[in-house]
């Protein structure tokens, strides 16, 4: 198994007619998802890559039996796109937009909470790269060909750095089951919780490694969450050792303003926490492999 | 995106606030002038910048002739002032908004932000205004109230009652403060802020509640919906590097280093600002040139980084994703020959068509120093820096 997203998972894109949505579809059909279709207000009717353009998200999954969904709508309209996605009874979204103000993101939130938590969709990003669950699916815009199938389960809320992360484990020969990126945004659909939870109740996922950055205080809610309920080995990288306090370094999330959202402090929570802490991204790899071993 | 102060009561005021009687003025003769059509008998000159901690700075005033007013402001107008928020290099003071003196009773905190823990917005007063939030949390954090918002139904009467009372504001002014919270409130969100801050609030000898200071910060990525707030927005406050990276669609923060950092991706260019930090270097700024690093793209981005004086080497560090390595490659060698770089230059390439990039600045027949991995390239970059400090020259070495 892996989270999230598995070989058999049905895929829609909403947007799919942009240019980097097209791009991006290419890619995910080519590296073996089952994208069965797209969505774009006024564009229903139409093929793209070969797959059919909805109306709306509800036709959509009616038609194609849609579980999952990845959103290219551009920033004023995503918060919209990702309501609509929750009320069609998409199951898993991810969404690519970078740029939805922080107030949307609370409304999106707030809206998901009116379906029961069975019937709830899980959200992550926005502003992130995407799932990838190697030699099954991708639902992002990440290289697939940097991730080999394995056991090391990936949490992140960077893109490149997550693909260094990935690129890292593959000269080691070491593979990852799924790799999930929480986004950048200060207002995100899950939370580094959330999805270490599902890695713990994962078989095929025997360590986990956390990537993490300045602001907000989702690494220490994660540190708690690892000491009190996981069981698997965790490691750990925490970028922006260098950034000054109260500036944002280009994440709109990636600001420290408060007590423990600094990434030395973030290393001393998590480590404290039983956490492997990576002091070097360039030793995320070796940290794991090393991990591994032990394990 | 920060405005001035005067400009965040105006914007309060326009949702029922009470502000104090105030007029901006671009010159000591203007301010002295503004102070007369207010009336009265004492006047507050307040330096406009966008930082807090004006008032240790000399940069807050009280005045009770035209004579005071002159001396003060002349000490104002065109100068840096440094405050704890500023950093060494200040703000320049351009303007100075005048206010009639208010006859205070108590000082309130209050405070509205996006709580990253809840996913909501967050009250956050005290008592115990005057002070900085920062310290009102180490010095009296019992004295904080907070209170979250739930956003289907917006900032509820009691939980503004609730917050009344439990600051202590006797009965009779409890609906001013009801309405001083809730015009906060509306204006944090139908105006896409993420900070509201009142500090202080305060009661008058005579019974009013009233804001005297205010500073609001805007929501960057919900601009496009406020043309009216984008419009407030005064450059002569922000970095000018910082400025004109935002205009070409850059991400750009300047620092104090040397080496300056050219990277795609928030995430790896913070985390290649720390390997340059442990292999011993300081890095001169951080900056992601996001997803298409196009050649026009790349030469944006080292006219930047050359912009700052201070650098003397320079590491490219890119993960092709969606890129490829041999159309980066070939942006660095473009940039590097039309922007005639003079300081070392250390390329670090991975992921797609890595070869062909390699390939490609190794026949450039440019001085590129290439590294393979991060560590090997922050060392490199570092390294590259020391040499040229020893030899006292500034022309790079190819490897």
């Amino acid at each position: 198994m892996s989270i999230l997203l598995d070989r058999d998972t049905k895929v829609i894109v909403q947007g799919i007619t942009g240019k980097m949505a097209r791009f991006h579809t290419q890619d995910m059909l080519k590296y073996g998802t089952k994208v069965v279709g797209g969505v774009v207000p006024g564009k229903g009717g139409e093929t793209v890559e070969g797959v059919p353009v909805f109306d709306t998200v509800e036709e959509a999954v009616t038609k194609t039996g849609a579980e999952a969904s990845l959103v290219f709508v551009p920033p004023p309209f995503a918060a919209d796109g990702i309501m609509e996605a929750a009320d069609a009874g998409i199951q898993y979204c991810v969404c690519i937009t970078d740029g939805i103000p922080a107030q949307d993101m609370i409304r999106v939130k707030r809206y998901m909470y009116r379906y029961p938590k069975d019937r709830r969709m899980i959200l992550t990003g926005p502003n992130c790269a995407g799932t990838i669950s190697p030699g099954k699916a991708m639902l992002g815009i990440m290289p697939g060909h940097i991730y080999l199938q394995g056991n090391v389960g990936i949490v992140g809320r960077s893109g490149t750095l997550g693909y260094e992360a990935a690129a890292q484990l593959k000269e080691r020969g070491i593979g990852v089951s799924t790799s999930v990126g929480i986004g950048g945004d200060p207002i995100n659909g899950s939370s580094f919780r959330d999805i270490l939870e599902r890695f713990e109740q994962d078989d095929d996922t025997h360590v986990i490694a956390l990537i993490g950055e300045i602001g907000g205080p989702q690494e220490a809610e994660a540190a708690d969450y690892i000491r009190d309920h996981i069981t698997k080995p965790v490691v750990a990288y925490v970028a922006g050792l260098t950034a000054p306090k109260g500036r944002t370094m280009g994440h709109a999330g990636a600001i420290i303003s408060a007590f423990g959202e600094s990434a030395s402090e973030k290393v001393e929570i998590l480590s404290a926490a039983g956490v492997t802490v990576a002091e070097n991204p360039a030793v995320i790899g070796e940290t794991i492999a090393k991990v591994m071993e032990a394990a | 995106m920060d405005i001035h102060e005067y400009q965040a009561k105006e914007v309060l005021a326009n949702f029922g606030v009470a502000v104090p009687d105030g007029a901006l003025a671009y010159s000591p003769e203007q301010a002295t002038y503004r102070a007369r059509e207010l009336g009265g008998e004492r006047w507050v000159v307040k330096a406009q910048i966008h930082a807090g901690g004006r008032g240790k700075a000399g940069g807050v005033k009280v005045c009770a002739s035209d004579a005071e007013i002159q001396e003060a402001t002349e000490g104002m107008f065109g100068q840096k002032m440094v405050t704890h928020q500023t950093g060494p290099e200040g703000k320049g003071i351009y303007r100075v908004y005048v206010e009639a003196a208010v006859p205070i009773d108590r000082e309130i905190y209050l405070g509205f932000v996006l709580d990253r823990s809840s996913q909501r917005v967050m009250i956050v007063a005290s008592a115990e205004g005057g002070m900085e939030i920062e310290e009102i949390s180490e010095n009296k954090p019992e004295s904080i109230v907070r209170a979250i918002v739930e956003p289907a139904v917006g900032l509820r009467e009691f939980q503004c009652r609730q917050i009344a009372f439990k600051l202590g504001i006797e009965a009779a002014l409890v609906q001013q403060m009801v309405r001083t919270l809730q015009g906060c409130y509306r204006a944090f969100t139908e105006l896409d802020a993420t900070m509201v801050e009142i500090n202080p609030l305060v009661v008058t000898t005579d019974s009013r509640v009233i804001a005297l200071d205010a500073k609001m910060t805007f929501d960057d990525n919900a601009l496009f919906r406020h043309p009216h707030v984008a419009e407030l927005r005064d450059k002569s406050q922000e970095d000018p590097r910082e400025s004109r990276a935002a205009d070409r669609g850059l991400s750009y923060v300047g620092l104090d280093g040397n080496i300056g950092c050219i990277v795609n991706g928030a995430g790896l260019a913070m985390a290649t600002m720390d390997t340059i930090k442990l292999a011993g270097g300081e890095p001169a700024n951080f900056l992601d040139i996001g997803g298409g690093a196009t050649p026009e793209r790349v030469a944006k981005a080292f006219r930047l980084v050359l912009s700052d004086k201070n650098v003397q080497a320079i590491l490219v560090n890119i993960f092709a994703g969606i890129n490829r390595c041999d159309w980066v490659a070939e942006g660095v060698v473009q940039a590097m020959k039309e922007v005639g770089v003079e300081v070392p230059v250390v390329v670090r390439l991975a992921g797609t068509n890595v070869e062909a990039g390699q390939k490609i600045l190794a026949q450039s027949g440019l001085p590129i120093i290439r590294a393979a991995t991060l560590n090997e390239a922050a060392e490199r970059a570092v390294g590259a820096w020391r040499n040229d400090l020893a030899q006292g020259t500034k022309l790079g070495v190819a490897s």
